[in-house]
This record gives structure tokens, sequence and C-alpha cells, in this order.
């Protein structure tokens, strides 16, 4: 039984247009001790997915439309309150993006550490600082000792999220959600938390959902790729072949864009047009607009996620055609 | 340790930088007495004293001298703690504070610990039930209070309380040293009267505080982390809503000791607001200097201890 | 990817229409419940200011001692007072004197109070002595700066105009300065520098602009509380005169016979409630759609 399942997964919004749905019909499965990267732009609903399965949004003005996610054999979209409480932090942990922000300025580092273990687990406050002193440690900040009584403002924005990646395993959860975790860093300081989270899982056996729009992190942490555009999923596959042969057009563009090399090119490619609004998404594949493969059947339906082999999948009509050209 | 040698220099520094205010203060004060026309002269040698008696009466007081040399005498007495006679009174201006001032100050005190009470609390539970019932009930409540004139709401309350039901008296004061429940009894409606402003102020910005900093990333992280929702907010959200919170606190007590001026005068409780008013209107330049100083330099000691607060709260003013 | 797309029937982006931004910031404004009941509230005492002759043509002054302790009724909508005169008259006129003393004290704030904080936030080396004397006037306690000032210059309704303005040009100042030192920093502004723009047309062009909204809040706010102060100023008996009607005048008077005639009190003291609050509410509204970061300051 795999580790997270999510079937048919559906989040509306309440707005002032009317609801609107965020994300579709996301179905995709987890295992322990895999990564998966969910990779698409902006908006495409990959932050929704996750906040859906953590239980994070407010159910006025967001709602579940449809579908079930189960962790570990427990339904999460039924669960009470007080039962997510249990599971968020301890079950599932999370990752954000803003390390700046995303640490209370007015508590020590080892506070923040040590009332994750408090809130999860019976043990003594000396436990407690043992533990936070350990995940500090395996996280990479020097001092970790000392370190415990520091305040976020005085750590730099790598030392942050490190701090933040520690306090989010400071109970050994058994799946770690990182939504972006390295775009507010620096370069080197990337690399070294992708080395982390990729350490981590082959210690600790933990699975890790990684979401991102850039394909480079994909390509250096991922096993399997979820790609997501405009709420939906359009390809699902394991990273090397996605990155020999993707298959759906969208995926095909976003690895075009990837300037390397090789290329003998003066200017950089990106896909034309953007995002379609939520409120007025067209009938049919809602990248038909800009995509340069579309015929006149693509604008009737929505594509279904179609497996190609048992690891791949793919929403294009025209899907087998094109890999045959 | 550090944290101690930390906080002493912030005083320090703050007492500092007081100085110059005070002392411009007192410049201020020392120099709007002068510019009154007519001087206590008059009301001391009364209606028919001749040129010659208030001549005499003036230079008794040393105001025929230049006002250079007035201003350093005075500065001279106030460093031995001597601020000169109360003309009014006939007692010396120090000895007349030390009695009317703790009278402010705990009618003061009684209205703080109201304000802070029903402030902080409506606030908080307006801001967690935000656009229920309760959070409109509490923030139309909040706006009468600012916009009800305080001695308006005494007067209301006397008829009420004091003429219809006669449960309080309508004024008066009963020292706390003296009877607890007497100065209970009388100073119950004054300070509800001097609170009500504040109340309102308080809880408005207490609101939008707590919702500011309800939607910031590091309550997200909280709540990611599993901790229960009361945690949450009392403990990660709370922490941080006080700290702009203090610096409004700080405001406040100005508008109480502003405030008290009315409501002593209305409630007949002999405390400084009441006398100052008195002096200014009589000329006693004395008790006006003196006492407008002294009550200033209090309310500027009550800035530096909310300066402190704010520090203690705040980490990374203490580092920065 | 050559060519672009073919055009489609359907077209998945907004068309952006364009609109004075000003249009837009009028719409919300008019769209703002509270704004607008403000303004209803508010309104209503400009129009009693502004309509006094005509609505209350009798004297309020005038005293007519066989008419005295009436009650609100049929002959006297207000009542009369311990001297027979009209309260209806008296607060009415009351309510112009209000809405003058209330303009005046906001007028020589906005103009003061902007050029202080204008010059104490853009010329670094004018701030900290300007600074330091905003808060020595601010230190003190309002009232009692407003009473010593009042005192200097003798009871009367424009010398309580003087000493409330004296009392809240510092803190308006304060505001200004704030909005200025931040948008000093602003690239355009250096960029403004850079393309050699003297000083004064850069602070005309460039910063007061943009430091309007949050000054513009503090001065509804400022009148609000521009007439409360008045009012108290004048139940103390410092400011305009007796018989001058203002509320404040009215309410000291009618406070021996708060039991016999408690309506003398009560009316002006609802009048006075009504404004402050009106404008109030306005000020809520003008800061919602203005810039809602401003809530956490007031």
């Amino acid at each position: 039984m795999s580790l997270l399942e999510l079937r048919g997964l559906t989040t509306a919004f309440q707005t002032a247009r009317g609801e609107i749905s965020a994300i579709e019909d996301i179905s995709f499965e987890l295992n322990a001790g895999e990564i998966l990267g969910i990779v698409g732009e902006s908006g495409s609903g990959k932050s929704v997915t996750a906040l859906t399965i953590m239980g994070l949004l407010p159910q006025p003005p967001a709602r579940i439309a449809a579908g079930s996610v189960r962790f570990a054999g427990e339904e999460l979209t039924t669960a009470s309150p007080n039962r997510m409480e249990k599971i968020r932090g301890a079950g599932i942990s999370m990752v954000f993006q803003e390390p700046m922000t995303s640490l209370n300025p007015v508590f020590t580092i080892g506070e923040q550490i040590m009332e994750t273990v408090r809130a999860h687990e019976r043990m003594s406050t000396s436990g407690q600082r043992e533990r936070a002193i350990e995940m500090l440690d395996r996280v990479g900040i020097p001092s970790a000792t000392k370190r415990l009584n520091d305040y976020p403002h005085q750590l730099s924005g790598g030392q942050r999220q490190r701090v933040m990646i520690a306090m989010s395993l400071a109970c050994r959860p058994k799946l770690l959600i990182a939504d972006e975790p390295t775009t507010a860093l620096d370069v080197t300081i990337q690399a070294q938390v992708l080395d982390l989270l990729m350490d981590l899982r082959d210690e600790l056996g933990m699975a890790i959902m990684i979401i991102t729009h850039n394909m480079g992190v994909i390509a250096e942490v991922a096993d399997r790729v979820l790609v997501m555009y405009a709420g939906r999923i359009v390809e699902q596959s394991p990273a090397a072949d996605l990155f020999d042969a993707p298959q759906h057009p969208y995926t095909k563009g976003l690895l075009a864009c990837v300037p390397t090399l090789q290329q003998d090119r003066h200017r950089l490619i990106a896909i034309p047009g953007s995002l379609p609004e939520p409120a007025r998404r067209p009938p049919g594949c809602r990248f038909a607009s800009r995509c340069t493969y579309r015929i006149e059947a693509c604008g009737t339906a929505i594509p279904p996620l179609v497996m190609q082999r048992e690891d791949r999948a793919v929403a294009c009509i025209r899907a087998d055609e094109l890999v045959a050209s | 340790m550090k944290r101690n040698y930390e906080l002493a220099s912030l005083v320090l520094r703050r007492v500092l930088g007081a100085l110059p205010v005070l002392l411009i203060v007192s410049l201020i004060t020392f120099g709007m007495m002068r510019l009154i026309p007519g001087d206590p002269s008059s009301i001391i040698g009364g209606l028919s004293a001749t040129p010659a008696q208030l001549a005499q009466i003036r230079s008794d007081l040393g105001l025929d001298e230049p006002f250079t040399v007035q201003l350093l005498r005075w500065y001279g007495g106030l460093l031995h703690g001597n601020l000169g006679r109360s003309i009014l009174m006939g007692q010396d201006v120090m000895s007349v504070t030390l009695q009317r001032l703790p009278v402010t100050i705990a009618l003061s005190a009684y209205a703080l610990v109201i304000t802070l009470v029903l402030g902080l609390a409506s606030g908080i539970l307006a801001a967690l039930r935000q656009n229920t019932w309760i959070d409109q009930l509490a923030m139309m409540i909040a706006m009468l209070g600012i916009s009800i004139p305080n001695f308006f709401l005494g007067l209301l309350m006397i008829i009420f309380f004091a003429v219809r039901l006669g449960w309080l008296p309508t004024g008066g004061y009963i020292g706390f040293t003296d009877d607890p429940v007497g100065w209970l009894r009388t100073s119950t409606m004054p300070a509800i009267s001097l609170a009500l402003l504040q109340v309102g102020l308080l809880a408005r910005i207490t609101r939008s505080t707590m919702l500011e900093v309800l939607r910031q990333d590091y309550i997200r992280t909280a709540r990611a982390k599993g901790l229960p929702r009361r945690l949450v907010v009392m403990k990660h959200a709370l922490s941080n809503a006080l700290i702009p919170i203090t610096t409004v606190v700080g405001i406040i007590v100005s508008l109480l000791v502003s405030g008290s001026v009315v409501t002593e005068t209305l409630f007949s409780i002999p405390g400084m607001g009441q006398l100052l008013t008195q002096a200014v209107l009589n000329r006693d330049y004395p008790m006006v200097q003196g006492g407008l100083f002294l009550v200033t330099a209090f309310l500027v000691l009550i800035n530096i201890g909310v300066d402190v607060c704010y520090s203690l709260l705040d980490p990374r003013v203490r580092h920065g | 990817m050559d060519s672009g797309p073919a055009e489609l029937e359907f077209d998945a982006e907004i068309p952006f229409t364009r609109e004075h931004p000003a249009w837009a910031t009028l719409k919300r404004l008019f769209h703002h419940r509270l704004f607008l009941f403000g303004l209803g509230l508010f309104g209503i005492i400009l129009l009693a200011a502004a309509l006094a002759p005509w609505i209350a043509p009798v004297d309020p002054t005038k005293l007519a001692m066989r008419f005295k302790f009436r009650p609100p009724g049929a002959d006297f909508a207000f009542g009369t007072d311990n001297f027979g005169r009209s309260l209806w008259s008296r607060v009415i006129w009351g309510a112009q004197l209000s809405v003058i003393i209330g303009f005046s004290v906001v007028a020589l704030n906005a103009v003061f109070g902007t050029l202080i904080g204008a010059l104490a936030g853009y010329f670094r080396t004018l701030d900290n002595g300007l600074m330091r004397v905003n808060d020595a006037l601010m230190a003190f306690p309002a009232i009692l700066l407003a009473i010593g000032i009042t005192a200097v210059l003798g009871p009367s309704m424009l010398d309580a105009i003087l000493a409330l303005a004296i009392v809240y040009i510092p803190r308006t100042a304060r505001i200004v300065r704030s909005s200025v030192i931040v948008l000093r920093e602003m690239e355009y502004v250096q960029a403004a520098v850079a393309a050699g723009a003297g000083h004064w047309r850069i602070l005309r062009r460039h910063i007061l602009p943009n430091a309007m909204a949050p000054l513009i809040v503090q001065l509804s706010f400022l009148f609000a509380y521009a007439v409360l102060s008045e009012a108290t100023l004048s139940f103390l008996g410092l400011g305009a005169v007796p018989p001058t009607p203002t509320w404040g005048n009215i309410m000291a008077e009618g406070r021996q016979y708060m039991i016999e005639a408690p309506w003398i009190i009560t009316i002006p003291g609802i009048a006075l409630m009504i404004t402050v609050m009106g404008l109030n509410l306005l000020g809520d509204g003008l800061r919602d759609v203005l810039d809602p970061r401003l809530r956490i300051q007031q």
C-alpha cells in the first residue's frame, strides 16, 4: 500500500465570481522513500494541492469539492481538525518557500523546534533540547547547542531554511512536503539544501514531495515527476524518462525553455501566451491556446490522463502520434 | 546577565535622550507663563492694592527681574528639589504635587486597568471572530466609545447612577489608604468615563493588529507543525501583536492624564488635573511651571518604561 | 516552436480596461457602507450648520424669561434653557461653530503640519532640531497644553482654534515626516535627483502627492478630535465666551439644571456624538480605501 494516495481530488474556492476550482481531478500515489517532484508554472495549483493534503486551507472560502486523500490508509479529507493537528508535524510535515518570514521572530529557534516535539511526543524538557540539538546538527548548523538560543533574525536565509527543515523533521514524519524550498536562496545554498533533502531520504526512509517551477531542481532530486497545468495533471513519469522523451506539449515547451550551453541561439525561448484566468477557462484542453500541436478536437473536451505504460501517463489526445514523430 | 546589561544601557540611552526634551518642556512652560497678560501680584494684592503695593509684591516674588535670571533661578531650585511656593495654595509646589499627583495616578491606574482588560479582550475576540456578530458588536461599541465626549458620559452617569438610582455618590473623593471601599465608590464612575475612549481605541487597534499578525507566514508555519489552535493564537499571534500594542499603551496613558483634567473637575476630585486648571486660571506661576513640568516628566518616564517593555517583547530591537 | 499559435475563437485572457486611478478610488469610497453612513451623519450636521440662518432664525442669545425651562415639545423643538432661549436655535448655531472650528484646526494642520513634517523628513539637518521641539510639544498632555495656551491668549473661539492647532500640529508633522522619509528613498525620487531636479520640485511633484493618503486619513480623525477638544475646553470655561452657543458652553450652563431640565445637556451631547461618530466613520472609510496598511497605526 502506498504512503500517500490521492484520487480525483478537486478543491474549489468561493470568489466574487462564483465557485472556481483551483485543482481538478488530481490523482497520484507516493511511496515511502520516494521523491516526487511536482512542477508547473505559478498558478498551476501545485501549492493548493499541498495545502489541501495538509488541511491548511480555511474551509470557507475553500472547499474540497470531490476526491480523497489517503495517508497511511487514513482518509484525510474527512478527518476532524483535532486529528489533522496530530498528523501535521508528526505524520506529514511541510516546509515553505519564504525562510525569512516563516519563523516567529520573537521566539528562539530552539524553542520553536522544541515546541513541535512538545506538541506531539511526551518528553522532558531536557529530552526536547536533545532532540532540537540533534536536528540542528543533522541539517548542518554548526555549534548547535549555542545556536539554540539564537533568534531568527540572527541567522542567514540559508540557515533559516535549514532550521525550517530541522523543525519539520523533529518528530520524524513519514512524509515531507517541500513547497519551493530553494527558490528564495542563492544557487550555492540551493545545492546544499537539495543534497540535505536527499541524504535525509536515504537515512530516514522518508517520502518527499517537492514542489517547484524549476526543472533543474527536478532533474537533481526527483525520482518521479508530476507536471501540472491550470489545475490539472498533464503528465506523470519517472524523472529520467521525462527528460529523455517528454510527451505532453507543455512539458516539451518547459524543457525547451531551459537554456543550455550547447545551444546556438541568440534569444531565449518562451512558451507564448499565459495561463488562462481560472474564472474564464476555455472548454477543452486548457493548454490549447498556447499549443503548437492543437487541432479542432482539442477544444471540445478536456483530455483524460491516459496511461501510456505502467509508470507513464499523459493528458493529450495526440500523445501517441506525437511520440511517433 | 547579558540581557540585564542590554536593558540597563537601553534605559540609560532613553533617559539621556529624554533630557533635551525635558529642557525644552521646561522652557515652554516657563515662557508660556510669562506670556500670560497680568501676573499674580494683582491676585495676591486684591482689587484695592495701590500700584506701590503691587510693585512691592512683584519685587518680593522676583517678577521684576529679567527673564533669563528668573529662568536660571528656577533651574537652580529644581536641582535642589525646590520648585518654589504655590501662590494659590500657600504651600510649596513640591509638597502640593506630592499630595495631589497620587490621586490622579490612582484614578488613571484604575482607568488603565479597565482599558487593558476590556480593550484587549474585545479586540482579540473581534479578530478571532472576524465578520461575525461578535466582531460587529464589539466594533460598534468601540466606535461609540471614541465618539462620546468623556464629560458627557460622566454627566449621564451622574444623572443615572447617582441621582436616579443613588448607588454611587455624585462626586468627592475618599483616599484609598483611608477607606478602600469608599475609594472604589467615588472612583468608579470617573474611571469609567475616563476609560471609555481608551477602551474603544485599544479595541480597534488590537483587532487590526491581531488580524495583521494572523496573516503572517509564521502563523502558517505554526499551524503546519500541528500546534493546537489555541496555542497558535495565544502564544504565536499574541506575542507578536503585543509589540505594536505596547506603543499604543504609551499614548493611552498620556490621554488618560489629559482626560483626567475634565473628569476631576466634573467629579470634584482633588487631583493634579483640577489643580493645574485652577492654577492657570489664577496665574499661579510657580504652581503651573512646577506642576506641569513634573506631570510631563512623569509621562516621559512612563514612556521610557513603555520603551523598555517594547524591547523586552521584541528581540530584534534588543540586538539591533 | 516556430510561428505563434493561429487565432482561435475563444480568448483566454481578460481585456484590461483603463480608467483614471482617482475614479476607481472614488468609486470604492462610495461603495463603502460605513463611509456612506459616516458621510450621512456628518452631512446632517454640515447641512444644519450651512442652513442655520434659515432654519434657526431666532437669535440664539435672545433672552425670554417667560419661556424658561420648557421641555422639548410642540412650541420649542428642543425645549428652552434657564434663560428661556430656544435650544433648537442654540444647538443649530452651535453646529455652525463646531464645523468652523474643526475646519480651521484641520486647515492649519494641513498647511503647517505638512510644511514642518516635509522639511524634517526631507532635510536631514533640520530633522533633529525640529523633532526635539516636536517631541517636547507632544510630551505635554494635550488638554493641559491647550489650557496653557488659551490662558496666554485669553478665552475666545479664535484662541481655542490656535491652541488646538498648536497641540495637534506636532502629531500631523510626525505622520507627514514618516511618509516623506520612506518616499525619499524611493527609486523614482533618486532618479529625479540624478536628473538634476531641484529640492522643491522633487518635494512638490514626487514626494508630497504620494504622502497625501495617510495625511488625509489623519485630518479626518483630527476634525473629530478638534470638535471634541473644543467642546471640552468650552465646557471648562476656556473656549468661546458665553453667551456664544458652542455645544460645550450649552452643556456647561446646563449642568446645574441637569435634574430639572436634562435636555439642556443631553441634546448638545447627542449632537456632539453624531458629529464625532460621523467623522470617525469617514476616517475609517478613507483609511480602508486609501491605504489598508494604516489600520495598525490609526
